[in-house]
């Protein structure tokens, strides 16, 4: 969504709230599969799931996402070039007036996918680093994926795709390289996309020690307010109670303009919220996408008013609306309180009170090895950091 | 070429409208860009363009006051700007 088009105007704010006949931004991922295994992965990919839905399946989404007219779908994974019919899939989509927004680590994407790529209109490319070097970036994303998605992005640019994005989750570790970031997007012709680490899939485990210091949040509202062409996903709207709001709806759009559909189908209210509590259904059930869209339960529910709870007598309410539902979610704190990262540091204080073994679990997921987000022994170090 | 209101427009052959309970949603595949059209009554005017010799006669034809003329023709001007609706 290009912010710019919806950025302050609160009457068209409230109507969204109420939800639209159809998302307007739809993330949808294709595969549990991915090469890497990002020590913040929202969706703790690894391995292919057996039950991801087929060719055909995903076809008779693209042709219910047409008939509802969702513009764009925005398509992750896992790594979702992995999928052997990607292509197909992509060239299915855009023929039937759904634009493709793809993120990708680069892993197939060679000189030869590049040329392909510039050549297919309504497609955008995504190109995920989390830093500006190799040292900062594969400590999160793994040994050698500087290096793989660098050469992606040279791909693309020496086929003249054009503007394509790269996308940077901010972490406690690269908020320092922000300016170097935006220095390799330029030096590409590409934009810069930013946006904000979720407790999360794997995250949940790696938040603590990830997620950007009151400081460093001070510093990055900062440097977005700067730099308006910067995208962000609209995932800042905690930190817009820090001075002037910053580009965007300023709101949680989760079930209301936001939807995700996982690789197996099943259909959640955003793609920070893969918990049973917020899974709307599946996609292969009567009624398809658009029913759930339109009918299933835990998507009206967020539809209705929100009470401020805990944030009512908070003067900076309407700017912060609470924060992000998810990360309020997957760190234990209640829906109608404070974000972690509530930059006034009532979500941190909330934060020391619970008692992390009750945090909910999203369960096993897709990582491959032990790494599960069920470890116990993850939550032993959480609960250490977060006593401190 | 600046927006004018005695000018004929169309709609842009990339530009989708999708009807919502506020108004619209407008979504050009070309240059990507997706706009608001925050009434019913001004997907009326975009929808009567084709058929009207004037934008100012769109405005005419769907109905909005004299009073409301002025905010309803820079909502056309900025969608001229975005390229949703083109002079024809």
């Amino acid at each position: 969504m290009r912010a710019e088009a919806v950025s302050a105007r609160p009457a068209l704010a409230g109507q969204f709230k109420r939800g639209l006949t159809a998302p307007i931004c739809l993330t949808w991922e294709l595969t549990y599969a991915c090469n890497l295994q990002c020590v913040h992965c929202l969706s703790a990919s690894g391995r292919r799931d057996p039950r991801e839905l087929s060719t055909a399946e995903c076809m008779r989404v693209v042709d219910e996402l047409e008939r509802m007219q969702v513009f764009y779908a925005n398509i992750g994974g896992g790594e979702p070039t992995l999928r052997p019919d990607f292509w197909d899939l992509l060239d299915y989509s855009v023929a039937h007036h759904v634009g493709i927004k793809f993120s990708t680590n680069g892993v197939r994407l060679d000189k030869r996918a590049a040329r392909r790529l510039a050549g297919t209109d309504y497609v955008d490319v995504q190109i995920s680093i989390d830093g500006a070097t190799a040292d900062v970036n594969d400590a999160v994303r793994g040994a050698g994926s500087f290096a793989m998605a660098r050469r992606a992005m040279e791909a693309l640019a020496e086929a003249g795709f054009g503007e394509f994005k790269i996308s940077i989750v901010v972490t406690r570790h690269n908020v320092s390289q922000l300016d170097m970031f935006k220095r390799i997007a330029d030096a590409y012709g590409a934009r810069l996309r930013v946006t904000r680490l979720r407790p999360s899939g794997r995250g949940a485990d790696s938040w603590a020690d990830l997620h950007p210091t009151a400081a460093q949040q001070r510093l990055l509202y900062d440097w977005l307010s700067a730099r308006p062409d910067v995208l962000t996903g609209d995932s800042f709207f905690h930190l817009s109670a820090l001075g002037a709001p910053l580009p965007g709806l300023n709101l949680c759009g989760a079930g209301r303009v936001v939807c995700l559909i996982d690789p197996v189908g099943d259909v959640y209210a955003c793609p920070f919220v893969l918990h049973d509590e917020f899974k709307a259904g599946n996609v292969r059930e009567p009624g398809g996408f658009t029913r759930l869209w339109r009918e299933s339960e835990v998507l009206l529910r967020l539809r209705e008013p929100a009470a401020a709870g805990a944030c009512a007598s908070c003067g900076l309410f309407d700017a912060c609306q609470g924060g992000c539902m998810a990360a309020k979610f997957f760190t234990g704190l209640p829906l109608d309180g404070p974000d972690p990262e509530c930059v006034l540091g009532h979500g941190e204080r909330e934060l020391a009170r619970v008692c992390l073994p009750d945090r909910p679990r999203a369960g096993p997921g897709h990582s491959k090895g032990s790494r599960g987000s069920g470890d116990p022994v993850f939550l032993g170090q959480i609960a250490a950091r977060a006593a401190t | 070429m600046p927006f004018d209101l005695h000018r004929a427009y169309t709609l842009n052959p990339a530009v989708a409208i999708r009807p919502e309970p506020f108004g619209a949603l407008v979504y050009h595949f070309g240059n990507r860009r997706l706009s608001f059209l925050k009434t019913r009554q001004l997907v009326a005017v975009v929808r009567l363009l084709e058929s009207q010799a004037s934008a100012a006669g769109a405005l005419e034809a769907a109905g909005v006051s004299t009073r409301e003329r002025a905010r309803y023709a820079a909502a056309l001007a900025a969608l001229a700007d975005s390229e949703v609706i083109d002079a024809r």
